[in-house]
């Protein structure tokens, strides 16, 4: 199972602190491991040309080191990671952010399922849609607190069991008139919030979510956010904050207290 | 309402020896032993009593006694005293009914109708006192072949990461949050004193533990509380948890109350809020999911270390263990039906599941046909009660074994079932501080060093009886075990022969 390490001196060209790495052709584990490297190298830009689904890129770095991906990383980019800074020049995959302690994935493209899934910091920025259960059981602990900031829509299951963290929903691939798409958003939640533009019906809310409207606090956090985004993928922020935000917040905080009793 | 449950015990106490002095009434945490005050006199509240001995073994006259309540229903073999109790209880308070520990029922225990081999005449037996025993285990995946440098007989094949333990005994999760801080240190202590591994449970590892990182096994669960890098790099074996052997199937709720500041910082979760586990790991609805989690944990954690995969024994294990083996993990963990737990609703802890001995066997036969079995190490739960237990296990085809109950027990418990209501009066399963001081991890972990030394040294009385110098010997040996009361199917499939034949 385990393939031969490549020496340094074969692949990469570096040049000062950055340097750039030809992922094609290579397994998952011989890309990390060049990563892992790289990193104890003291390098602090990456580029990887031609990656092309390899898995876990970015997993156990722990330096804000810089890496830009252009091709596809395959499923969870960026899980349990703590501290790299990831540009997605294309589409990410399932799981990206997984677990993720510390750092900042920016995909210039849409992403997966389970995007954030119980990530606890960091912040996670899609220019496009997610897929499926996005931010599940995203929690935050002391100064940490995640945010997953959507350009377009997400599917079923958003924010479930969300315990902490901020995520946002831009709604900017709708068209007028048109309503996102997701179901059981925030089912189970009961921490963080989410600030979604754009309508959804009440059957497409979870049980435990109940819906807000903003006070100046989220006004704040939410322009800082979109702010940062807009940065990001070169938009106005002042028009995304335009037109009608929700929050959905958690009804209560232990949304399962009543269902047992002892026996 | 007025509750129609009777009480479950009686509270003797012998007015002749009893002094007034209170220590039954401090060391009660249910209040069933209280001062009244109008006559001066310390009484019992029988109604609370959860019958754990705790006043019992500290009244310093032994003035007390717990009785069971002598409260007869009429005879009924279907409608039981705990049947209709249960329904008064949910009559009364319309939730799932929660309970602790393990399956309480009445379902076969194999360990019991199995029966260990010993050398006469034929080969000889060997004499544990003077000649050298191994009980050395090597946890890991074992490769299909070995290449040697011709000459120096140097080892070419690169070996997976193998953990050795000293005795085939480990402890099982128990996560802190359901346990308290002094319970964890014990099981830390004493599995660094005897070269074995306890594992976190899926609350994270207290900063303070991280000394005894050699000795831990990580668990990452559904929650993924308190993982993060340190976490991972910190054990020496990463542990998926995807069930456990009590509640199969489902997840776990450790309400905020048990959430303290120190609970708190070792989940990387707010204090006071509800760690909410949810039934599946929300990344895994697939073996190749799976795959993804193990490659990604060692990836993480750069191949250092083995990765477990721990189920629930369910009716298809033999087939999810093929499964979990291809998908590229080190070890798997199967925790059977009788496997024990900080709370789990009891109709799932008593129904649901199938007995460790009969999913060992399946497991074990599975992956030898399949001829995969060299490339997992299997450590079985669920109700191992004695060394003699243990070696079953082994024969059967386990490499090792988890204990949890009988390290708790080591440490105090009278399994009262009372885990999920975190008061236990024995410092256990609690976060309150006032209680976790009855555990003094000097003298736990000197318990769990004495219950291992002595389960050790009987292993080895029994190995040698056996005509075996090494455990590793007797796995999968199941002409080492007979049967005794049995039918049949249950012999077919434990793979053993009826005593006598």
């Amino acid at each position: 199972m385990t393939a031969e390490r490549i020496p340094m001196e074969s692949g990469p060209v570096t040049a000062m602190d950055s340097i750039q790495i030809d992922a094609a052709g290579l397994t998952t584990q011989q890309l990390n491991d060049l990563l892992r490297r790289a990193v104890a190298d003291g390098l602090k830009k990456i580029e990887l040309r031609n990656v092309c689904g390899q898995r876990y890129i970015g997993t156990d770095l722990d330096q804000p080191v810089e890496i830009d991906i252009y091709g596809t990383p395959g499923n969870d980019l960026g899980s349990f990671m703590d501290g790299p800074r990831i540009r997605v020049h294309g589409n990410a995959q399932d799981g990206c952010g997984n677990t993720m302690n510390q750092g900042e994935i920016v995909v210039y493209g849409h992403a997966g399922d389970i995007t954030g899934l119980s990530a606890r910091g960091g912040n996670i920025f899609v220019r496009d849609y997610v897929g499926y259960r996005a931010a599940i059981h995203m929690k935050e602990y002391q100064e940490q607190k995640p945010a997953l900031v959507i350009g377009g829509t997400a599917q079923d299951f958003l924010g479930e069991y969300m315990a902490g963290g901020t995520v946002i929903v831009l709604g900017m691939e709708l068209k007028p008139g048109e309503k996102h798409r997701a179901r059981f958003i925030g089912t189970g939640m009961h921490g963080g919030a989410i600030y979604l533009r754009g309508e959804v019906e009440k059957y497409q809310l979870g049980k435990e979510v109940g819906v807000k409207e903003l006070d100046d606090n989220d006004r704040a956090a939410l322009g800082s956010l979109v702010g940062e985004f807009a940065r990001h993928f070169s938009y106005e922020a002042e028009g995304l904050l335009q037109g009608k935000f929700i929050k959905l917040v958690p009804l209560y905080l232990r949304p399962y207290g009543r269902l047992y009793a002892s026996g | 309402m007025k509750t129609y449950l009777p009480n479950r015990f009686i509270v003797e106490r012998d007015p002749a020896r009893c002094i007034q002095c209170e220590v039954c009434v401090n060391q009660c945490s249910f209040d069933a032993n209280y001062r009244d005050a109008d006559e001066d006199e310390v009484r019992s509240r029988e109604e609370n009593c959860v019958g754990c001995h705790r006043c019992v073994l500290f009244c310093p006259t032994r003035a007390l006694n717990i009785r069971r309540t002598p409260l007869d229903y009429r005879e009924n073999a279907n409608w039981r005293p705990e049947i209709i109790e249960d329904i008064i209880r949910q009559a009364e308070s319309g939730g799932i009914l929660l309970t602790g520990m393990g399956n309480d029922k009445a379902h076969p225990i194999y360990w019991d109708h199995l029966v260990l081999n010993a050398s006469q005449v034929t080969n000889p037996s060997i004499d544990p006192l003077r000649e050298p025993m191994e009980l050395r285990t090597y946890l890991g995946r074992k490769p299909d072949s070995l290449t040697v440098e011709p000459g120096s007989l140097a080892l070419k094949t690169k070996l997976a990461p193998q953990v050795a333990i000293e005795v085939p005994i480990l402890f099982s999760a128990l996560s802190y949050g359901a346990v308290s801080i002094n319970v964890h240190e014990s099981l830390a202590r004493a599995a660094a004193e005897m070269g074995t591994l306890f594992n976190t449970g899926e609350g994270g590892l207290h900063r303070k533990l991280y000394k005894y990182g050699a000795n831990t096994i990580c668990q990452v669960a559904s929650g993924r509380f308190g993982v993060h890098p340190d976490y991972l790099n910190v054990g020496r074996i990463l542990e998926i948890k995807i069930g456990q052997g009590a509640k199969p199937g489902i997840g776990g709720h450790l309400p905020g109350e048990k959430v303290s500041a120190e609970v708190a910082a070792t989940r990387m979760i707010p204090k006071g809020t509800d760690a909410l586990s949810p039934a599946p790991q929300h990344d895994i609805y697939s073996i190749e999911d799976l795959a993804q989690l193990i490659s990604a944990l060692k990836e993480a954690t750069n191949y250092t270390k083995p990765v477990s995969v721990k189920i629930a024994a369910v009716h298809n294990a033999a087939a999810i263990a093929s499964g979990i083996a291809r998908a590229g993990a080190d070890i798997i963990a199967l925790d059977g039906i009788r496997g024990s737990t900080g709370a789990a609703p009891k109709i799932i802890r008593d129904n649901v599941g199938i007995p460790i001995e009969l999913a060992i066997a399946a497991v074990d036969t599975r992956l030898r046909q399949e001829g995969i079995r060299n490339q997992v190490s299997l450590i079985a739960a669920g109700g191992i009660r004695n060394s003699g237990d243990v070696l079953k296990a082994i024969a059967l085809g386990a490499d090792a074994v988890y204990i949890g109950t009988a390290a708790l027990v080591a440490l105090g418990c009278t399994v009262c079932q009372q885990c999920h209501t975190g008061k236990c009066a024995w410092g256990i399963c609690t976060s309150d501080l006032r209680l976790t001081k009855r555990i003094n991890p000097d003298i736990g972990a000197q318990r769990l060093v004495n219950l291992l030394r002595g389960w050790s040294l009987e292993i080895k009385e029994m190995l040698g009886g056996m005509g075996l110098n090494a455990v590793e010997s007797l796995r999968g040996n199941r002409l080492h075990l007979r049967g005794v009361g049995l039918t049949d199917t249950e012999l077919e499939i434990l793979g053993v022969k009826m005593a006598g034949a």
